[in-house]
């Protein structure tokens, strides 16, 4: 082989050696222990089974959780939809120090770590936190928020936010604020204007937008670990039980292989959603 | 440019008062004089940041996780130049499923590698190594580093090298001296990002971590699963406050914005 066809080969042999050994090896490693018998005294067994899915798949504790775990994620979806698409467009539409410095209060909670945020919801919403000493003050509380499904949800929608607002701003930057502009010279009303010519811009960052957040949502572990408690678990925390407490790897692997799948037709079909869309809009 | 309208501005504070009360909460708790997670009101205490560095855990996780995420993110950079040249240059069989390979661990969650890294570990009997525990955090930091590796290559005017090579360079001299300090910013914003990256991660770590090479953020998970006192909002001020003099510094090099947003 001359030098210049081997030149690319020898530039990525370093990553696709150590990608080739810690992704796909591993992935096949956890899928083979996810068909493997796993019995209570004598731990994982050399038989192959398919049990561990059945099981998942038809007990009642389990399909409630993962229940729980998608009606959350999409419950946190929308809500960030809900508030992320309107923030963008009111931050794209500031002048100039406010926007940078809100783009960056919005987005740079990203850069700390989950559990620090978790835990200062856990504060927040505490019986004693802020938030019943609030509702206290006007009459309603108080009200058992911490280890509810309400406490998930606003967490979640709190670490995720910047995961909506980013796709939406970038989709915003693409559009000249002067068609809005013609628009209502044109006689558009503002709700029209809105609806006709800032939406269809927005709708693409808002759809690359609510897979992220679905996605990373219906994975989330410190927020249900946290705010969830051990009796409200979701996906992941289920399958850290499993592993850490239960010690039943082969069950584990099951559901987390499971999360990985319906991960990955989330992507496909939103794929197919983002061509059909190319395909309309080119005729 | 139009204005926004009252209640726009009104929904505009609101969403900035809910992304800011959790960090403000915890700043302000960390500094109670009480046993109790209070509002210090009367007086401020810095005795339960004492606690933490009086604390070995923290101090040791801390430790573990600074040198864990300096490795991790110099591993990735050296990986990711590499490759990014590859990919951004050259033409060959499976270059787009290699940078496939390389951008998976964005779309695999972090849960699913937690487990498949524990069983590779477990069966090759490398639990509780730091060694692998880094190479773990390589995967998951290297596809942030390739993806602005790849943005610097691909806004690369490549006449700077043409003319070195003219003028007798050899390859690598036009590498060392023209290419990488043309995308050294990519490198570098890349080697914060994953540093950062690495720095917080605990959904994957918490599967592959060992009471020796436990790391901050798993460290703290632990704590606060098990009891909540000010120590934890100590803690988490401090990590609050390393993340916005990072965020600065970021923001004053490259533009924090085009780091998060990806613009160019």
């Amino acid at each position: 082989m001359n030098r210049s066809v081997a030149t690319p080969w020898l530039l990525v042999a370093p990553g696709a050696l150590l990608f080739t050994g810690l992704v796909l090896v591993p992935l096949v490693l956890t899928v083979v222990l996810s068909f493997l018998a796993y019995d209570h005294t004598t731990g994982i067994q050399d038989e192959w089974t398919v049990a561990h899915y059945v099981h998942v798949l038809t007990d009642g504790y389990y399909l409630a959780i993962f229940w729980r775990t998608l009606r959350l994620a999409a419950l946190t979806t929308l809500i960030c939809a809900l508030i992320g698409a309107p923030e963008a467009y009111i931050l794209s539409r500031m002048g100039k120090p406010w926007r940078s410095i809100f783009l960056l209060v919005i987005i740079g909670p990203l850069l700390v770590s989950v559990v620090v945020r978790a835990f200062g919801w856990s504060m927040l919403l505490g019986s004693t936190g802020l938030v019943n000493a609030a509702l206290q003050a006007i009459g309603l509380g108080p009200v058992r928020l911490l280890y509810t499904e309400t406490a998930i949800v606003i967490a979640l929608v709190h670490v995720m936010l910047p995961f909506m607002v980013i796709p939406v701003w970038t989709a915003l930057q693409k559009l000249d604020p002067m068609v809005e502009a013609a628009a209502w010279t044109l006689g558009a009303s503002r709700f029209t204007a809105l609806r006709r010519v800032v939406m269809p811009q927005v709708a693409m960052g808002l759809l690359s937008g609510s897979l992220i957040v679905f996605g990373l949502s219906a994975s989330a572990f410190a927020i249900p670990g946290l705010l969830g408690g051990r009796r409200l678990k979701m996906a992941a925390t289920l399958v850290y039980d499993e592993y850490m407490h239960e010690l039943n790897w082969p069950l584990g692997a099951a559901i987390a292989i499971l999360v990985l799948v319906a991960n990955l037709v989330i992507m496909l079909a939103y794929n197919r959603a983002v061509e059909a869309r190319a395909r309309r809009t080119l005729g | 440019m139009q204005k926004n309208g009252p209640i726009a501005l009104l929904f505009h504070a609101l969403v900035v008062g809910f992304v800011l009360a959790p960090l403000v909460v915890i700043c302000l708790v960390a500094f109670t004089p009480e046993n109790t997670l209070t509002m210090p009101t009367t007086e401020f205490s810095l005795r339960w940041f004492r606690a933490v560095f009086e604390h070995p855990d923290f101090v040791t996780a801390f430790g573990n996780s600074l040198w864990l995420a300096t490795i991790a993110a110099s591993l990735s950079v050296a990986i990711a130049v590499p490759a990014g040249l590859a990919i951004d240059r050259y033409r060959f069989p499976g270059r787009d499923a290699l940078n496939g390979l390389f951008l998976s661990p964005l779309i695999i969650p972090h849960l699913v590698l937690g487990v498949a890294f524990l069983r590779l570990f477990a069966l090759i009997g490398a639990t509780g190594s730091f060694l692998w525990l880094t190479l773990s955090h390589v995967i998951i930091v290297t596809p942030y580093v390739l993806r602005l590796v790849l943005a610097a290559l691909s806004g690369l005017d490549r006449s700077a090298e043409q003319a070195a090579l003219t003028l007798g360079a050899s390859r690598f001299t036009v590498f060392r001296r023209v290419t990488v300090p043309m995308i050294l910013p990519g490198i570098s914003g890349g080697w914060l990002i994953a540093f950062i990256n690495s720095f917080d991660e605990l959904t994957m770590s918490i599967f592959v971590t060992s009471p020796a090479t436990v790391t901050l953020p798993v460290r703290m998970y632990m704590y606060a699963t098990e009891s909540i006192d000010p120590m934890m909002a100590a803690v988490s001020a401090l990590m609050i406050a390393l993340t916005a003099v990072a965020m600065v510094v970021l923001d004053r090099v490259f533009g924090l914005d085009k780091i998060l947003v990806g613009e160019k």
